[in-house]
């Protein structure tokens, strides 16, 4: 019994879900509140996400509702596919395209952050690396033999990943991710990148839910409302309950 | 006032029903938290079928269609967030409140005599509600709305003989497809819930028959007073109806921080790979239904055999319904039984925690062992029952409640 009860403990920490691939996890810490930096990521979004990735449940003039731009603001900045302010964020790109150009199909990222998680979407934008027998030159700890070219790297620069390797007993080698260094700067130096994946990861989490701001500020006054309300059901029933006790 | 009364019980028995079940219904006055579970699960079933009604105005079942007429509602339908996030976290909401609401009858007997029949009819909602989840859970068209029911419709398969037909004639093809949602739909907005309200109003008929049990397992009816009103008896209305009111405000604020707060509850109300849309020529890594079928999730797969894990699974559940009649203690109540029993349903609550939590795990060697000994276990508190809870000594029942 004392066993069973060790084993548990020792087993409850991996209570949670495996969501694949190796390498460790960065957090992001995101803040859908900050309006700033979702018009940030929401630029970085339509301008390298945008073009092979859609967002076929997202529209335009609810980006104008939620991040504080006016209708034509988003239209001049925002998009760049030809659609009207009360379309979806659709693509041109055919999933037979896809299939032919990238041997895959390209995922919607509509509900992206709420399948992946925020933190699992930054570790990610933040390590592709140069791997030249992939197809596209590129390689990524978080998600090993992808699919998908580095589109940030004129921003990030070159880089190279750092494997720590150690044989065991057994002879085999493990390989466990270290870090990313950059051989060659791109456009941003390394803070400006991380801000740049941080703001996009921003959106992508908000346009996984875009009413998760309001829907946070009511529950605030719901849970108002039931506090006061208890008072009164409480009172209530002590006072009928008076003569029963 | 009276007049317009009067003139309804002349064609209909208004009074008669309010005095019957409400006012003049004698419910024992020694009710305590675990009572508050049969009104929340009644304030669940309404929930789930007025939240569904809306629904079902913007939903669309088709296999093209549905994943994203759920993303519409979240975000173009009116209020439709709330009414997704109410009916999701409310399905599993209603399960921890018949859990605990079960939970309840195994603590103070609520199933022993004269209460079977009461018990039987609430164990047929259990099944009806596990049904109406199951086949709720294909509507979003989701990754995992769509393995899981491949997964446990591809159970029938293991039946001999008729098994691969069964199968195939529930889904209506070879694999989950849009004839399977059409028809889950079906049963899920209409069949199912049908079912579900006339045993809950069986099940309330039953109990205003035989009066609620309560945490001293005392028969209030065997002590009445010279108006035949029994004497630790209170009218259900007001007493519990002021009672239940405070309960349900609880319990609606702690409903609140799930539906405004954590919806997903960190993938155990809404799992994440339910976000991806199904997909029949990718099967995810790790299959895990919701948490309110794990338990016997990992029954099914304790099992080393595929028509034995059916067959375990099923009988986990079946065993509920004979329950009655396997417990021969003398008394009702928790209180006033020996070691034995109280020991018992403690390890069975752990097991049934600990069968939870390994069903959502992947199926490593060491959990399947675990998960044996906890099936084990499981089945040992219902197979071992009429032997301990006959030994053991039990401690005196008082005349009348404390």
């Amino acid at each position: 019994m004392r066993k069973l009860i060790v084993m548990l403990f020792v087993c409850l920490p991996s209570l949670g879900f495996a969501s694949g691939g190796g390498g460790p996890m960065m957090s992001a810490n995101v803040d859908v509140t900050n309006t700033a930096s979702l018009q940030r990521g929401a630029q970085t979004f339509v301008n390298y996400c945008l073009s092979c990735h859609s967002a076929q449940y997202m529209r335009y003039n609810r980006l104008a509702e939620d991040l504080g731009l006016t209708e034509d603001q988003v239209m001049e900045n925002l998009n760049f596919t030809g659609h009207k302010i009360g379309e979806q964020m659709k693509i041109a790109m055919t999933g037979d395209d896809a299939q032919r150009w990238f041997g895959t199909a390209i995922p919607d990222l509509s509900v992206i952050a709420r399948s992946r998680g925020a933190d699992w979407l930054y570790t990610y934008l933040m390590t592709f690396y140069v791997d030249e027998s992939r197809p596209f030159g590129v390689n990524n700890v978080r998600f090993p033999d992808v699919g998908m070219p580095h589109v940030l790297s004129e921003l990030q620069g070159v880089t190279h990943a750092v494997f720590h390797e150690e044989v065991d007993e057994h002879g085999q080698t493990h390989s466990t991710f270290e870090e990313i260094e950059i051989l060659s700067p791109g456009s941003q130096t390394e803070d400006e990148y991380e801000r740049t994946v941080l703001d996009l990861v921003n959106y992508l989490v908000y346009m996984g839910e875009p009413a998760q701001v309001y829907r946070r500020s009511l529950g605030v006054k719901v849970l108002l409302f039931l506090a006061i309300f208890f008072v009164f059901a409480y009172m209530l029933k002590r006072e009928y309950w008076r003569d029963i006790h | 006032m009276t007049n317009f009364v009067g003139w309804i019980d002349d064609r209909f028995p208004l009074t008669k029903v309010w005095n019957e079940h409400l006012a003049q219904y004698y419910a024992p006055r020694n009710f305590n938290f675990w009572y508050f579970f049969g009104s929340l699960a009644i304030l669940m079933l309404v929930n789930q079928i007025v939240t569904g009604i809306w629904l079902t105005m913007h939903y669309k079942p088709d296999a093209a269609m549905a994943f994203a007429s759920v993303e519409y509602i979240m975000r173009d339908v009116e209020w439709g967030w709330l009414l997704r996030y109410l009916h999701s976290t409310g399905a599993s909401m209603f399960f921890v409140v018949i859990y605990l609401h079960m939970f309840r009858a195994l603590l103070y007997g609520s199933y022993k005599q004269p209460r079977e029949l009461l018990w039987i009819f609430g164990m047929v909602i259990y099944v009806a509600l596990m049904a109406e989840a199951f086949m709720g859970y294909l509507l979003p068209w989701g990754q995992m709305s769509f393995w899981g029911a491949q997964v446990i419709i591809s159970l029938f398969g293991a039946i001999p003989y008729v098994g691969e037909g069964l199968a195939q004639w529930i889904r209506g093809d070879f694999v989950i497809s849009d004839a399977t949602l059409n028809r889950f739909f079906a049963f899920h907005v209409i069949a199912v819930p049908l079912v579900l309200c006339a045993l809950v109003f069986l099940h309330i008929v039953a109990l205003h028959k035989v009066g609620s049990n309560n945490p001293d397992g005392v028969e209030i009816k065997n002590n009445k007073d010279e108006n035949g009103i029994p004497l630790d008896g209170i009218p259900f209305h007001p007493y519990y109806s002021v009672k239940d009111i405070a309960g349900v405000v609880v319990f609606l604020f702690v409903f609140s921080i799930i539906v405004f707060f954590a919806p997903e509850m960190n993938g155990y109300f809404l799992e994440k790979d339910n976000f991806v849309p199904a997909n029949p020529l990718k099967t995810p890594e790790h299959i895990a239904p919701l948490w309110y079928f794990t338990p016997f999730y990992a029954i099914l797969r304790a099992v080393p055999d595929k028509l034995g894990g059916v067959i375990a699974m099923g009988g986990a559940i079946a065993i509920l319904f004979v329950l009655p009649w396997l417990d021969r203690s003398p008394v009702k109540s928790m209180r006033y039984r020996g070691m034995l029993s109280k020991l018992a349903l403690g390890i069975f609550v752990i097991s049934f925690f600990a069968l939870g939590w390994l069903g959502m795990q992947a199926a490593t060697p060491e959990f399947t062992i675990l998960a044996r000994i906890f099936s084990l276990i499981y089945f040992a508190f219902f197979i071992l029952m009429p032997f301990y809870t006959k030994m053991e000594t039990t401690k005196p029942v008082p005349e009348r409640v404390t």
